[in-house]
């Protein structure tokens, strides 16, 4: 496990995806990267585990190994790529696909090797730029597979993988249920930001790509800060990267912190402690992982029981609809954490809380009530004290700033 | 769904062990698999099905299983074989 | 011997009318995830299935009777093609519709898990249209009708049955009067006009953020504390 007080050398802020970015400017990315180098999907493969590439959308699969799944069906492979981004506290696929759609694109071409089409997947506002450059990169050449755009919905579920497969299928993002693997079915979902760090990889190598990381978890990540600093926005660094690095890339904190939300809103509430290594190993003691790369900073002062139960209300609201007990359980879930929040105490209200999250752990077609879950979980843990305190009318973030 | 129920041997020999999958997308909560296997499975607050351990059923429990799979009104109980870690994006 | 097979019709007619009653308030019961008369969830479910299965039985006694019955002149295609009948052809013909009806739900019922929960629900509401059908053939069709026996019979069927309908279209019918009904979440339906006419809102392609700053996604993501500061005392404004 990662040492909390040593990082290793990669583990910083650098800009590889975002350095000098072309934004659609297919010459400038040309001039920069040059072309993409030709390889087959076994070849793609190799690179990809060489790297140690994982998913950038949240859940940090190995690319080789869903890669290897589609290609093991044998039929014409789907290949989507999920630029939907459903999470509000995230934005860092949307300035990809800003500031760097030549290389989303490029990896896009990468997994679609040998397959008839592929599907660029993203909310409809950011189509019309997008179709002009895949024109120009038709006319270039350099789109061997036909790109097809399908438009995202605005919806916190509408980027999970079995929901992507539906959309782009026509019908709506919801998700389904896994006794069937969807790359078993033949369908490959990768997040836009996985394509574009396997389209460096393609022309830098799996060297090149392991520079940044740990031994583990190799690589750049794009964060997206927000909460109590200076300039929120999206930040790229290495895995490991103290947390400290990454607020102060955003303009340092504007106050001091109470604690940090890592990993989105399905991900976990940890100290801030600006040495912190934002890395799955350094995370997993508290339940989190770096996810999509959501750091929320949470301010002195700022009630984290007061706004983790506003995210378990939205999040309540985002459920699909489809299976009971997320239906039931997260409003519930989420009116009994604001009471909690509220301070309209009454007796057994943590407990409730925490079986509440409990009940719903795994009971769904999609992890949306496991995430809502583990984010509460991990309040409860981070917001003890406040809980406490909140049971018996009173509110420690309040007093602590006055 | 013939391949999820096909039974598969895993290492060392032992018969694979079979374990419940809820449909969620499906289920409705009508209490009949609660019912036929109140030794894996109670009911939540609203009726839907929470399991008691980890959904694995113990050989003797196969019967009452495939029972309660068979009266589902919702179709959305199976009974598959032990499989490694779903895969997820 | 032909007034045998005419009393026969006659009989397996109403003990088909019958059981279909029954049939239809087990099938309410058992939708409501009740345990009733002591048994139960599961046996009530199989003692609908049973029961149905006997009014087939019946039901294919009643018309295999009527097949051979020389007054009665049924021909086959009777049996699947309603109100084509020469002996009152209408009454006929709500006989020949409830028994075709009949046989799709059964069918479909044994089918279902071929054909999907989805197929056999549907299907399965027929039944509140086969039921009636049937009672009233019994009623129009029959020599015996007007008699006091077969009014009788037909009159506590149907109070069972509004009996029943009147309890599934209850409030207090769900044993979860307080569970939320699933349905989709409409924000996930696709759109019906993909909005492809937005210019100026998204990202500002082509321009590269500023060197040195980290670059900012074209709307970047609400900071969350600011946005109830009015409201909280504690709030991340009044903090800086």
């Amino acid at each position: 496990m990662t040492s909390v007080a040593e990082a290793p050398p990669g583990s910083s802020v650098e800009s590889r995806l975002l350095a000098d970015p072309a934004g659609t400017r297919l010459d400038v990315h040309l001039t920069q990267h040059g072309r993409l180098p030709a390889a087959d999907l076994t070849q793609v493969i190799g690179m990809a585990r060489d790297a140690g590439l994982t998913g950038r959308g949240g859940a940090g699969f190995p690319l080789w190994r869903k890669l290897a799944a589609v290609a093991a069906t044998n039929r014409p492979a789907v290949v989507i790529a999920n630029g939907a981004e459903g999470e509000p506290a995230s934005g860092k696929d949307k300035a990809l696909l800003a500031y760097a759609p030549n290389l989303v694109l490029d990896g896009l071409q990468l997994v679609a090797a040998g397959a008839r089409s592929a599907v660029l997947y993203v909310p409809a506002s950011a189509h019309p730029a997008l179709a002009r450059l895949l024109d120009q990169r038709r006319s270039a050449g350099l789109d061997r597979v036909p790109v097809r755009l399908v438009a995202a919905p605005d919806a916190f579920v509408a980027g999970e993988e079995s929901a992507v497969a539906s959309a782009v299928a026509g019908q709506g993002a919801v998700p389904a249920d896994k006794l069937v693997r969807i790359t078993d079915a033949g369908t490959l979902v990768q997040n836009v930001e996985t394509l574009a760090h396997l389209a460096m990889i393609a022309r830098y190598g799996p060297g090149w790509f392991r520079a940044a990381g740990t031994y583990d978890e190799p690589g750049t990540f794009l964060a997206t800060v927000s909460g109590a600093v200076a300039s929120p926005g999206v930040v790229e660094a290495g895995y490991g990267v103290a947390l400290g690095d990454l607020i102060a890339a955003a303009g340092g904190a504007t106050a001091p912190l109470a604690a940090v939300l890592v990993g989105g809103y399905h991900g976990a509430w940890v100290p801030a402690d600006p040495r912190l290594p934002v890395s799955r190993a350094a995370l997993t003691p508290y339940g989190g992982s770096p996810g999509a790369g959501v750091i929320m900073a949470l301010p002195v002062g700022a009630c984290g029981l007061v706004e983790t139960a506003r995210i378990a209300g939205y999040l309540a609201e985002q459920s699909a609809g489809q299976c009971g007990p997320c239906v039931n359980g997260l409003p519930r879930l989420a009116s009994t954490l604001s009471d909690l929040a509220a301070r309209r105490a009454r007796p057994g209200l943590p407990a409730e809380v925490e079986r509440l999250a409990r009940l719903v752990t795994g009971r769904g077609a999609c992890r949306h009530p496991d995430g809502t879950a583990r984010l509460i979980h991990s309040a409860m843990r981070a917001f003890h004290a406040d809980a406490t305190a909140h049971l018996a009318g009173q509110c420690l973030a309040e007093r602590s700033h006055r | 769904m013939s391949h999820a129920e096909t039974t598969r041997i895993g290492r060392g020999q032992e018969p694979a062990s079979r374990r419940l999958h809820v449909d969620w997308t499906a289920c409705d909560g009508r209490g009949l698999c609660a019912e036929l296997l109140p030794e894996l499975l109670t009911e939540d607050d609203w009726g839907f099905p929470v399991a008691r351990g980890d959904m694995t059923v113990p050989p003797a429990l196969e019967p009452a299983a495939r029972q309660a799979v068979d009266r589902c009104p919702a179709l959305a109980l199976r009974l598959v074989s032990e499989r490694p870690a779903p895969a997820s994006s | 011997m032909t007034d045998a097979l005419w009393y026969f019709a006659r009989g397996s007619g109403v003990v088909s009318l019958v059981l279909l009653t029954v049939v239809v308030a087990l099938g309410i019961g058992a939708r409501s995830g009740r345990t009733a008369f002591g048994l139960p969830r599961f046996a009530v479910n199989l003692l609908h299935r049973n029961a149905a299965l006997l009014a087939v039985v019946f039901l294919a006694g009643h018309v295999v009777s009527l097949l051979f019955d020389p007054y009665a002149q049924l021909r086959v295609f009777d049996l699947v093609l309603p109100f084509a009948g020469n002996y009152r052809p209408v009454w006929q013909g709500l006989g020949t519709l409830a028994f075709d009806l009949l046989l799709a739900i059964v069918i479909t019922s044994l089918l279902r898990k071929r054909l999907g929960a989805r197929v056999w629900r549907i299907v399965h509401w027929l039944a509140y249209l086969c039921w009636p059908v049937a009672l009233l053939h019994g009623l129009g069709t029959g020599s015996d009708n007007g008699t006091v026996w077969l009014w009788t019979i037909s009159a506590l069927c149907t109070l069972l049955v509004v009996a029943a309908v009147g309890w599934r279209l209850a409030p207090s019918f769900s044993r979860f009067p307080e569970r939320a009904r699933r349905h989709i979440n409409p924000r996930l339906l696709p759109a019906p006009t993909p909005a492809l006419t937005q210019p100026g809102t998204p990202s500002q392609p082509g321009t590269p953020p500023q060197p040195g700053t980290p670059p900012q996604p074209g709307t970047p993501p609400p900071a969350h504390f600011g946005a109830r500061a009015s409201a909280q005392p504690g709030s991340y404004e009044e903090v800086r």
